[in-house]
């Protein structure tokens, strides 16, 4: 029974990866481009849910609206302040380091406005939970709560890219930013509405991320965020399934490989995955090979 | 009524210089013919009139507007369209979903409908293949199938950049019988190609370019019969 119970709280963590992986994922199949600052959208997400309960007493309904629409606007203006002036250039390697540099700017602005020492974060999630099998299998309120709203997420997702036309637009300029615009789709409106939506879901990532691991420091998103980009690498980096299947794969290796062999080789191990697929099959489990145009 | 102006055209690539100062017209109801050899400017020239490249110098006027600095997603809205050269369509979308993204700029969605039903009579093949993946049809059907889209945007002037580029005799006769039918019906087609003999003989008038320049000018008929043409273009 407690394996079931390590494997549920791998899909819990793995369904945190998973969020954050989907905005990787889009981020890069229709900006091309890898946004290392993605994870530090996590960590600011979190510090603004601090700040709305524990400081000025909000809701926390009210504190989780805030910390997406804070997000959200951040992702937008990180793109179009340092990201858009970048894309006619003609190294790929620029954007990519100024991502890093977003990365560690916005890890010392929460450094230097809440210090170093870390914040408790009180849960969100008031649920105790359910157990089942007479107590014997105890699953936790938030680990049902987090599960759920990935799920909620990857459906979403998928009905907004396959049944709006701002989701077909997405699609259009991931396959082909040229023909895209001749249809009069705007480039630059449909990469900012991506990163709107990677930024939110970032937030959510950020909520359920400490309601599992109640502490806060301007360094929680790095970590998540790079076993995130993992988890979408694994999946096949561009596709929005392959981001979830990676991430859940992921959370469940990870938990099991802390429980069944080493806490200290867990994080070896996630790693060492990403060596393999990169070995074994480079475009990821549901990644697609691209023709190269000869 | 003229429906196209270029005036003075410029096209820098970085230090080299692709168009030097081109200046041709089309007028509302034409096909008017850009022919050339590889690497003349015929693709530069259609890029930088649908706004996908930057002109450094002159100006493009469609309908008494200077369109030079308006972008190129904001063209098909106000009645252009164009086809691109290797024909560019959305490789992992539907055949239908390709389409209606042709008529993305459009706010009229009940006439949209009525546009898509007007595409499927003009290529019943698309309707046969509506629900397939556009990257796993043929080269002609591909070429079809970007027509189709350009066309749902109700476009009063088409440019269409070597629909014949790949395709087999029979698929080239076919969809240059498609563009006069399509002109018929009142679209005004700018043609780039580089079977000249294809080109001018649907056209009523053709421009010749040649490393940036137009060299020749005429009507479609006088051209054919210039020796020079004969000689460089037609393989006489």
């Amino acid at each position: 029974m407690s394996f079931l119970n390590y494997l549920i709280n791998g899909l819990s963590l793995g369904s945190v990866y998973a969020i954050i992986a989907l905005g990787y994922t889009m981020v890069y199949g229709i900006a091309k481009m890898l946004n290392f600052a993605h994870g530090d959208i996590i960590m600011i997400g979190s510090y603004i849910v601090y700040t709305c309960m524990s400081m000025a007493g909000l809701h926390p309904a009210v504190s989780v609206l805030c910390a997406v629409a804070g997000c959200l606007l951040l992702g937008v203006v990180t793109e179009r302040v340092a990201y858009r002036p970048l894309r006619g250039a003609s190294s790929s390697l620029a954007v990519l380091i100024t991502a890093i540099g977003v990365s560690y700017l916005l890890q010392n602005i929460a450094l230097l406005t809440f210090g170093a020492e870390p914040k408790a974060f009180t849960t969100l999630i008031g649920w105790k939970g359910i157990s089942l099998f007479d107590g014997a299998l105890m699953i936790r309120g938030t680990t049902i709560v987090t599960i759920g709203a990935s799920l909620l997420i990857l459906v979403g997702l998928e009905l907004f890219i396959n049944y709006t036309k701002n989701g077909q637009a997405m699609l259009a300029v991931a396959q082909d930013k040229g023909a895209a615009t001749l249809m009069g789709i705007d480039v630059n409106k449909t990469i900012a509405l991506t990163f709107a939506i990677g930024s939110s879901l970032a937030a959510v990532a950020g909520v359920l991320l400490c309601s599992a691991y109640p502490t806060i420091t301007p360094y929680i998103g790095a970590m998540p965020g790079i076993k995130a980009f993992v988890a979408a690498v694994f999946g096949g980096i561009g596709s929005i399934p392959g981001a979830m299947i990676g991430g859940l794969v992921l959370g469940i290796v990870e938990i099991l490989s802390r429980t069944y062999i080493s806490s200290q080789l867990a994080d070896a191990i996630v790693f060492g995955i990403l060596i393999v697929v990169l070995l074994v099959k480079p475009t990821g489990l549901l990644g697609k090979r691209v023709m190269e145009k000869v | 009524m003229r429906i196209l102006e270029i005036k003075n055209l410029s096209v820098h690539y970085g230090v080299i210089q692709a168009l030097k100062e081109i200046s041709f017209h089309v007028e509302e109801g034409e096909i008017v013919a850009l022919i050339g050899a590889n690497g003349a400017g015929k693709t530069t020239t259609l890029q930088t009139i649908s706004g996908l490249l930057p002109a450094t110098g002159g100006e493009v006027i469609f309908h008494d507007t200077d369109i030079t600095r308006i972008p190129g997603h904001r063209l098909a809205g106000m009645g252009m369209a164009h086809v691109p050269e290797g024909r560019r369509v959305f490789p992992d979308m539907t055949v239908l979903q390709n389409l209606r993204l042709g008529a993305f700029s459009r706010k009229d969605k009940a006439e949209a409908e009525s546009s898509l039903k007007e595409v499927y009579r003009r290529f019943p093949r698309l309707e046969e293949r509506a629900m397939q993946i556009a990257g796993t049809l043929s080269g002609g059907e591909q070429q079809m199938l970007a027509m189709g889209r350009a066309l749902m945007s109700r476009p009063r002037l088409i440019l269409m950049d070597e629909p014949s580029m790949g395709l087999s005799p029979i698929f080239v006769n076919e969809i240059f019988d498609i563009i006069g039918r399509l002109n018929e019906d009142g679209v005004t087609v700018l043609l780039v190609e580089q079977n000249a003999k294809k080109a001018l003989s649907i056209a009523n008038r053709a421009y010749v370019l040649e490393t940036g320049s137009i060299v020749l000018e005429g009507g479609a008929k006088e051209l054919m019969d210039n020796e020079q043409i004969k000689k460089a273009y037609l393989g006489e």
